[in-house]
């Protein structure tokens, strides 16, 4: 209750009062920029920012494109979306920090409620914690350093590996590949950039914490991940975002270039405030006999928008794409996997679980296509749908183009409802019938949520449980 | 002071046909009482209503335990008054594993509040799998069973056993056991008949509920009710099971001028939901 402290700052916004995160510390940007965008506040971002001229231009022109291109029309519902009553930079603190003890108390505190320093303790090697726009804490162990790997915020890494970033920006997602693409490209902000050099394996997970903390304002972080030959590297980013007043925008921007012979496993859980549109690119590139992993776990938001895809470039490549999706009231989750098939011999996976409930709405939109010539390839797609009560819906889009010989494609949907007898048989155990439904979805994600690394696993089941409070009427 | 489950004039329709009409019966803490009745009599409708199941409809009657009124209380809480059920078909939960869901289970039923809104407090992790081990070891469960999701991919004799390893952590006063040697070979009949012995004692009552009598030489009951036509229609001792064993229900059909209904038949198979 330590909004009530504070009546004037806290506004009853009407979304979930169950949002555990829904906290909104009083932290006084260094910079904001006005409401709405334009080429002043795009020149203004980059002057506070000192950023070279290639970059600016790099702004200037997909924020040309942005204009361009006309409104998503597929998906989910945009309509409440108003790209001018949005702040689309916030600069919550002038240096990015390296030490725990320069933070400032009250993002200290933020991040102590979500449990930032203790993670850090237990496992972290580097921790990049995104606070609104900027990076302002970044610890990377020294071995990191090292051993050559470069794990930065990415405006830190346009200042300082200007010629790596410039080699590889953009070049899985262009400007032009989608409207959200394009306006993260004219504004983005913070992000993770990770280069991993030739055959050196990171043996544990990196980690970022993202988190919107400024009223209005669109968070569009830009992550950058090369894998050199044979490298391998675990990515995790968990974000959870304060409720805010109005509607919120997030909408990164996720590239990641496997090349031969390299390991990239991306782990993300989002936890989004209800009023969130979360409009997001994530996209990778598998060389040869690369392997790539996206973990996608989405709660929360207004509406998600979000298909993880990776693109086959050359012969034994494999990639995996594991989804969760939990929609609850008001939300809806539209999920899925994009798999290209640009070479032969390369495998995929797709697995996606959703659950929708109180009215929720979980979509899976899926696409593999397999191009021509691309023979011997070979993939799967699984996706399960529970619906937790009658007013909530589940959907499947899957799209299949195959235009090579000598493929093997399997697909498979279920939908399923939690079952009488399994509540019956848990409340004959003793279990409430709210501990009974919970139990029963987390053993339905279970397959996913045992993938995950062990702090995260234990975040996810307790998100879903704080999902699943008060659900029974 | 040993607690009692009294069911007075108990009477039960599935989808407005009745099924149980009238029936009287009584088990104490410490006793083992047999249920013994053909298809379609009733037995796994008075099972499922025991413990809670909303697919049957109480028309009248009364189901005490230790005095307290259970028919309107949600399962959990008859659980927590210490009613358990060994089910026939127990049900899969995919992704839950035994041990996950047994330390539930066992936290919740253990738990004072009987407010069904509280969340339940888990027993400390030691505490549980020390107790789960001596347990699992007293029924001679391997130890893999704990892992595993539950009742998912068990074979029938592994689900009743698993049924029975639930018992044992749950230390209910009285337990039902519905046709639990059903669908079991004889040796597993028997792993299961000597599991549930084990476990018998003075702070247990059991309720077997069973169609053939073979359970009966692994656990002896005292007392033998038969169950014609949703009513229990004789009581007796040992010499009942062994009258079945000899010459079938037919005897005691005609006793009470009762013919085999269609409609006793109907009324299990009305109940294919819950067969999974």
């Amino acid at each position: 209750m330590a909004e009530q402290e504070k009546p004037n700052e806290t506004v009853d916004i009407g979304v979930s009062s169950e949002y555990k995160y829904g906290f909104h510390d009083d932290v006084k940007p260094v910079f904001k920029s006005r409401k709405g965008l334009d080429t002043e506040v795009i020149n203004e971002m980059c002057d506070v920012k000192g950023e070279p001229d290639w970059m600016r231009e790099y702004r200037l022109k997909a924020y040309e494109i942005f204009n361009q291109k006309p409104d998503l029309k597929w998906g989910g519902d945009l309509s409440g979306l108003d790209y001018d009553d949005i702040y689309y930079y916030v600069k919550a603190s002038d240096r990015v920090e390296r030490s725990w003890d320069d933070v400032p108390d009250d993002i200290k505190k933020t991040f102590d409620r979500l449990g930032i320093p203790e993670a850090e303790r237990k496992f972290l090697a580097g921790v990049g914690a995104q606070y609104d726009s900027e990076v302002v804490y970044h610890n990377i162990e020294e071995e990191l350093e090292k051993i050559g790997v470069i794990f930065v915020d990415t405006d830190t890494a346009i200042r300082e590996y200007p010629d790596l970033v410039k080699e590889y920006f953009g070049t899985v997602i262009p400007s032009a590949d989608n409207k959200l693409a394009a306006l993260n490209s004219a504004v983005w902000s913070g992000g993770s950039f990770i280069y991993v050099p030739p055959g050196v394996k990171v043996d544990y997970p990196l980690q970022a914490y993202f988190r919107i903390n400024s009223e209005n304002m669109g968070q569009f972080e830009r992550t950058l991940i090369i894998a050199d030959e044979g490298a391998e590297v675990h990515y995790v980013e968990g974000c959870t975002a304060p409720t805010f007043s109005s509607e919120s925008l997030h909408s990164a921007v996720v590239e990641i270039i496997c090349k031969k012979g390299s390991r990239v496993r991306y782990t993300t859980i989002q936890n989004w405030a209800n009023n969130v549109y979360n409009l997001v690119t994530k996209r990778a590139t598998a060389y040869e006999d690369a392997h790539m992993e996206w973990i996608d776990g989405n709660l929360g938001s207004k509406l998600t928008m979000k298909y993880p895809s990776i693109y086959m470039m050359e012969p034994g490549a494999h990639g995996e794409i594991l989804s969760i999706a939990f929609a609850t009231k008001g939300q809806h989750q539209d999920a899925g996997g994009k798999v290209i098939h640009c070479a032969p011999n390369t495998s995929s996976r797709i697995t996606s679980k959703s659950i929708s409930k109180d009215g929720g709405r979980s979509s899976y939109r899926g696409e593999l296509k397999v191009l021509n010539g691309a023979k011997g390839c070979k993939s799967n797609v699984e996706c399960d749908a529970l619906i937790l009560d009658e007013d909530s819906r589940s959907d499947t889009y899957p799209v299949i183009q195959i235009d090579a010989d000598d493929v093997n494609v399997g697909h498979e949907a279920r939908v399923s409802k939690i079952g009488e007898e399994q509540l019956f048989y848990l409340m004959s155990r003793g279990l409430s019938e709210e501990e009974a439904s919970t139990m029963i979805v987390n053993g339905f994600i279970e397959p996913l949520v045992k993938e995950l690394p062990m702090e995260y696993a234990v975040e996810m089941n307790r998100l879903i449980q704080l999902q699943m409070e008060g659900s029974v009427g | 002071m040993s607690t009692e489950l009294v069911i007075t004039d108990l009477h039960v329709s599935v989808e407005d046909q009745p099924i149980i009409k009238g029936l009287n019966l009584s088990i104490k803490q410490g006793e083992i009482h047999a249920l013994m009745g053909p298809n379609g009599s009733g037995k796994s409708t008075l099972a499922n209503t025991l413990m809670g199941n909303p697919f049957y409809t109480i028309d009248s009657g009364e189901v005490t335990i230790g005095g307290v009124d259970i028919l309107d209380l949600e399962p959990n809480e008859r659980a927590k008054l210490g009613l358990f059920l060994a089910f026939q078909y127990p049900t899969a939960i995919p992704g839950v594993s035994m041990a996950n869901f047994l330390r539930m289970a066992v936290s919740a039923v253990r738990s004072e509040s009987s407010n069904g809104s509280d969340a339940t407090e888990l027993i400390p992790m030691r505490e549980f799998r020390r107790e789960l081990r001596a347990k699992m070891k007293q029924l001679g469960v391997d130890e893999s069973f704990a892992r595993r999701y539950l009742n998912d991919g068990f074979s029938g004799g592994e689900k009743k056993r698993a049924e029975v390893l639930q018992l044992a952590m749950l230390e209910p006063k009285i337990a039902i056991l519905d046709e639990t040697d059903s669908g079991l070979d004889i040796d597993a009949v028997r792993i299961v008949g000597e599991s549930v012995n084990q476990l018998i004692g003075p702070n247990l009552g059991v309720l077997i509920i069973t169609h053939y009598p073979r359970l009966l030489n692994y656990i002896r009951p005292q007392f033998i009710h038969i169950l014609l036509d949703g009513r229990v229609v004789e009581s007796g001792g040992w010499e009942l099971a062994e009258l079945l064993e000899e010459k079938g229900y037919d005897p005691i059909r005609e006793a009470h001028g009762l013919t085999e209904t269609v409609a006793e038949v109907e009324a299990e198979e009305t109940l294919p939901s819950l067969r999974v």
